[in-house]
């Protein structure tokens, strides 16, 4: 049923309003020619006997309410996906720009997918290894899990995804893996950067991207995440693969989403976001995940800056609440030089205990975890209690704890943006400056755990290490076993599996 | 002909619609889409879509139904996934596949499976409404009794016993004809004989919930937190251990993965109780984020219309909504459609008489035919930004009775079930001390509350801390810190995922918080007898005391722990004598 109609009545912001449309179908997708020939797609928001509001994709500049035509087309937003994807360029809306030849659709998708039957759903129980200690040891990614990046401007939230992207793994190895990349109104500059990055390290051939920039059409922005989901489930459901979705950046996402409801005149809720971004943003983050009896997964890894690092800001606010976790950037850990600066507190994976312990990554890592999170924010607690008092006034323990937290960020958080740490790697350094606290302090972890792995009563470790500097604190406290020195020397390890 | 007129998103205007009632379900369009009617303006009626309606077109059919949204009561609800509007997902499954597809017209209940039926009614046995007739074991742990619906009773004229599908008539009731199902509208609360004073506590192995902030069976409690405070862990650890005999979790509008973990790990585990799979005592309701908004609002009352379903055959049920902001942000998305004249945040202005109405549904009662049950309900609030000034936690907490306050802060520090122990109150305290007086202990009350205190004074001695250092306070002072943090770090911190330590029964917590406070007691007096605060807090036996929570045994060794207690501060005031 495909109709055409010259009757646009009304045009204002995103939108414009058709008259004399009997029954357009919610929507449907529909076709622009202006008066002077230029062609643009848009999509049916409201349907009523006489009447439909369409928004345009790439604006509504050049549109008038005389000679432009709109044609209904009958069907909803479509993709045809194709495994010759991968390794091209798209714009936000799907259409090639890398000068390629034209795709050839194995299936076609409509772009808003469906709700997966959580029946169906598969746990997602992999364990990937991303090489960063603070995600690998304290906020576990795992295999079809939703994990944003919290970030703000200036933060080097895009080295972060790229290292993510290129060191990925999973231990059992040697699957078919392959990325897509949306971008969503971000600079030219930034779209460079991860596109000589793919290059540099070979996964050109294994990326799909998907460019919407900062100066193309903000109404652009609701489709790109939408068609580049459709992709990761067509690679990953019909194909077999394990796709990284990374999708960046999600405020501009959410702003796009302001604009249309501002333009239909919608009660805005707080911030003058729509009421149903909870819902709108549900419908990106819930496409991750893994299906019952059948072999891909699609890993989700959003990244949005956050306005004046507000965590309680609409857009990170209502991310967190849908995403299994969330990677949240410090700038006070940025501002003293250390990359990646994420800051462990705030930050969470749900679904870690599922991808971690035994058989996975080994028996004490939970325990390992929790014993970090509590002695770094105790270590942080005394730190500014110290901006009150002084540290005289501190007992010995506390003491320890703020060199502990010290030793924490310079030596744990902080590595190279071509370190990759294996997970043994990783929890050998945990243990290694656990074990500058006293023992009857880490309460986290299981008596078996310690006799197991603590440097102390692993035979053949040095004892007398960091003695130096730490002398002044430890005094009567003996525990103090941590071979520090040999933290520096960390090896890099083979080459990625990209 | 009905027909439809205009469609935005969820809602839909029908016109045509002169005779059909509020609340009355209708098919909407070709597909069949399943809808309610919730405004009526002449022949026009405005309807809400529980499907996407993507590609549905005005002049599209409605069909009313005549009937308002209901669902199918009766054996095989138990162990069952259903959707926000009580279709089983399994079903759904097998004739869509992995995704959910529109227009599918399921009832909740197997229609073929066939139920062994043992009548316990007597043909010429006068029955009243509500009264059991017979019962059906529905799971080893649960025996479904069926109950004269509501409004019949009367002579039992014939009773059959054997072998049944839910739509077989196994009994009549003077004219009317028995099925061993029932349908009921979700959105009415079904009736009861009388409500009792909430007066026995709903345990739930959880610490500081137990002890401090108790829930009674028939009671409410709300817990707010921002996001990654632990709600749903701390809903998943009641879900699994709290003593009622049936569980009813509804997930409302969260995490796909969320409630396939449920459906994951709900049968490998055991209930403390009965030794039998969780899954057995337990239904789900299933909403996910991107699943349709107005099933979503939906999604509650069908949760609580099962749960009064088994009050009425005498059990105790408890019910999880996570979260009841993301039912109430579907009302807000609905009401914007409507183009209501928004209230608070842009909520609708009855978002307060729709949430107490939902929570008074709640209660232990007398049931029609006599027994005792009760419906507990516990509602997760997830306030934007964490911030516990916004509508629905400030209007949530104006009905129910308990308040735990997940705390991000403690979070942050892994210090779970990061509930504020300042800011909670549970207001049941008053009415459950008897119960704890007879099957606990009768110094119980008193013991937590000679702890609440503790706790309430370190708050303002960390305020003189923040000043002057902990050194310059005095030893009596520094004791209750040390005290104090070994009752945050041994008693309230509590790992979920470790196995002991998961569930803690209501002896072991009254237990291990006397031995906290015995140290205390016997530091309190070694102190008074000159020894140095720094060798009390040093002593070896408070390792023993942190390790309290993972010994299985705990109950065993109680008593040595407290002579080493003892022993071990003797000591240190020996040391100071000589």
């Amino acid at each position: 049923m495909i109709s055409e109609y010259k009757s646009i009545k009304e045009v204002a912001g995103p939108l414009m309003v058709v008259e004399g449309v009997e029954n357009a179908a919610y929507g449907e997708l529909v076709h622009i020619k202006t008066s002077s020939g230029k062609e643009k797609m848009g999509q049916v928001l409201e349907t009523a006997k006489g009447f439909s509001v369409v928004q345009v994709f790439e604006g509504t500049g050049g549109i008038d309410t005389k000679g432009t035509s709109v044609r209904f087309t009958g069907e909803t937003v479509t993709i045809g996906a194709s495994m010759d994807m991968l390794g091209r360029i798209f714009n936000g809306r799907g259409v090639p720009i890398d000068n390629g030849p034209a795709i050839i659709p194995e299936k076609k998708m409509d772009i808003n997918g469906a709700a997966i039957n959580p029946r169906r759903r598969d746990m997602p129980l992999d364990f990937i290894q991303t090489g960063i200690s603070t995600i690998d040891g304290m906020n576990t990614l795992v295999r079809g899990q939703k994990l944003p990046i919290f970030s703000g401007a200036g933060l080097p939230h895009n080295l972060l995804a790229a290292q993510i992207a290129r060191q990925a793994k999973t231990t059992k190895g040697g699957e078919n893996f392959a990325i897509v990349f949306a971008a969503m109104g971000i600079t030219n500059e930034e779209a460079l950067f991860f596109k000589k990055e793919f290059e540099r390290t070979g996964a050109l051939s294994n990326v799909v991207m998907l460019l919407n920039m900062a100066n193309d059409p903000a109404i652009e922005r609701i489709i790109t995440p939408r068609i580049a989901l459709t992709i990761a489930e067509f690679l990953a459901y019909e194909k077999g693969m394990h796709i990284l979705v990374i999708m960046t950046d999600m405020t501009n996402y959410c702003e796009a989403l302001r604009e249309i409801a501002a333009a239909r005149e919608e009660v805005p809720g707080r911030r003058g976001y729509p009421g149903y971004m909870y819902t709108d943003l549900a419908n990106l983050y819930e496409r991750a995940g893994r299906i019952v009896g059948r072999e891909g997964s699609v890993t989700q890894l959003p990244i949005l800056t956050m306005p004046d690092d507000d965590i309680t800001h609409p857009i990170a606010d209502l991310t967190g609440y849908i995403t299994e976790g969330q990677i949240v950037l410090s700038r006070g850990l940025h501002r003293k030089g250390i990359y990646p600066p994420v800051n462990p507190l705030p930050s969470l994976s749900r679904l870690m205990k599922n991808g971690i312990g035994a058989g996975k990554t080994r028996a004490d890592h939970s325990d390992v975890s929790n014993q970090l999170y509590a002695a770094y924010a105790q270590g942080i607690e005394v730190r500014e209690l110290v901006a009150v008092v002084g540290e005289e006034s501190l007992g010995e323990l506390d003491k320890l704890y703020i060199e502990f937290a010290k030793q924490f960020e310079e030596k744990f958080i902080q590595q190279g943006y071509d370190e990759e740490r294996s997970i043994e790697e990783t929890l050998a350094l945990a243990w290694e400056l656990l074990s500058m606290l006293p023992e009857k302090e880490l309460k986290r972890i299981r008596s078996e755990y310690i006799e197991k792995y603590h440097p102390n009563k692993v035979k053949g470790k040095s004892k007398v290490a960091a003695e130096g500097e730490m002398r002044g604190y430890v005094e009567d406290i003996d525990v103090l076993g941590a071979d520090l020195v040999s933290l520096g020397g960390i090896k890099k390890k083979k080459k990625t599996e990209v | 002909m009905a027909k439809i007129a205009k469609i935005s998103g969820p809602v839909v205007v029908a016109d045509e619609m002169k005779g059909s009632r509020m609340f009355d379900m209708v098919r909407v369009g070709e597909e069949s889409l399943i809808g309610e009617i919730i405004q009526l303006k002449g022949s026009r009626a405005v309807i809400q879509v529980y499907e996407d309606t993507t590609g549905v077109r005005p002049g599209e059919k409605v069909v009313a139904t005549g009937m308002p949204l209901s669902i199918q009561l009766g054996p095989g609800l138990i162990s069952s996934i259903f959707d926000g509007i009580a279709r089983p997902l399994g079903t759904i499954a097998e004739q869509s596949g992995d995704f959910i597809s529109r227009g599918i017209n399921v009832p909740s209940l197997d229609q073929k499976k066939k139920w062994e039926f043992k009548p316990s009614a007597k043909v010429g046995d006068s029955v009243s409404p509500g009264q059991v007739i017979g019962t059906v074991k529905e799971s080893s742990v649960i025996t479904t009794r069926i109950t004269a619906p509501p409004a019949i009773g009367g002579k039992v004229t014939s009773i059959k016993e054997g072998k049944f599908t839910v739509n077989d008539t196994i009994a009549t009731i003077g004219k009317e004809k028995v099925k061993m199902s029932q349908e009921w509208p979700v959105r009415i609360g079904r009736p009861y004989a009388e409500k009792f004073f909430p007066d026995v506590p709903l345990i739930t192995g959880q610490r500081v919930l137990d002890t401090f902030f108790p829930i009674a069976k028939g009671g409410t409690a709300a817990i707010p937190g921002p996001f990654g405070s632990g709600k749903t862990i701390t809903q998943h650890q009641l879900a699994k251990w709290s003593d009622a005999d049936i569980v009813v979790y509804v997930g409302c509008g969260e995490r796909g993965n969320e409630m396939t973990e449920v459906l994951d790990e709900f049968p490998k585990l055991k209930d403390p109780k009965t030794g039998k799979p969780l899954m057995e005592r337990t239904v789900l309701i299933a909403n996910t984020s991107n699943m349709p908004v107005a099933a979503r609002e939906a999604s509650v009352y069908t949760g609580i219309t099962i749960a009064e379903y088994y009050r009425d055959q005498g059990y105790d049920v408890a019910l999880m909504a996570d979260s009841t902001s993301r039912w109430a942000e579907a009302m807000r998305e609905i009401s914007s459609r409507l183009e209501e004249m928004p209230g608070e945040e842009g909520y609708p202005a009855y978002l307060a008489s729709k949430l107490a109405a939902f929570y008074e549904r709640a209660g232990r009662v007398k049931t029609l035919g006599g027994r005792t049950g009760s419906v507990s309900v516990i509602g997760a609030v997830s306030p934007p930004g964490g911030d516990f000034s916004e509508p629905v936690t400030q209007n949530t907490l104006r009905i129910t009775k308990v308040f735990w306050a997940l705390d991000s802060s403690l979070a942050y520090r892994r210090h779970f079930p990061a509930i504020n122990w300042l800011t909670s109150y549970s207001l049941y305290e008053g009415h459950l001390e008897k119960y704890f007086n007879d099957n606990v202990s009768p110094e119980f009350v008193a013991l937590k509350k000679k702890c609440m205190g503790l706790l309430q004074k370190e708050a303002e001695l960390k305020e003189i801390v923040q000043l002057v250092g902990p050194d310059a306070l005095p030893p009596e002072e520094r004791l209750v810190l040390d005290t104090t943090k070994s009752i945050r770090e041994d008693f309230l911190q509590q790992n979920a995922f470790h196995d002991v330590d998961s569930y803690c029964p209501l002896e072991k917590q009254f237990g291990m918080l006397s031995t906290i406070l015995h140290f205390h007691h016997e530091a309190e007096k070694a102190l008074a007898k000159g020894a140095k605060i720094d060798d009390i807090t040093r002593l070896p036996v408070k390792e023993k005391i942190a390790r309290m929570k993972y010994d299985k045994e705990f109950a065993k060794g109680k008593k040595e722990l407290e002579r080493e207690i003892e022993r071990q501060i003797a000591s240190a005031v020996k040391e100071v004598e000589e």
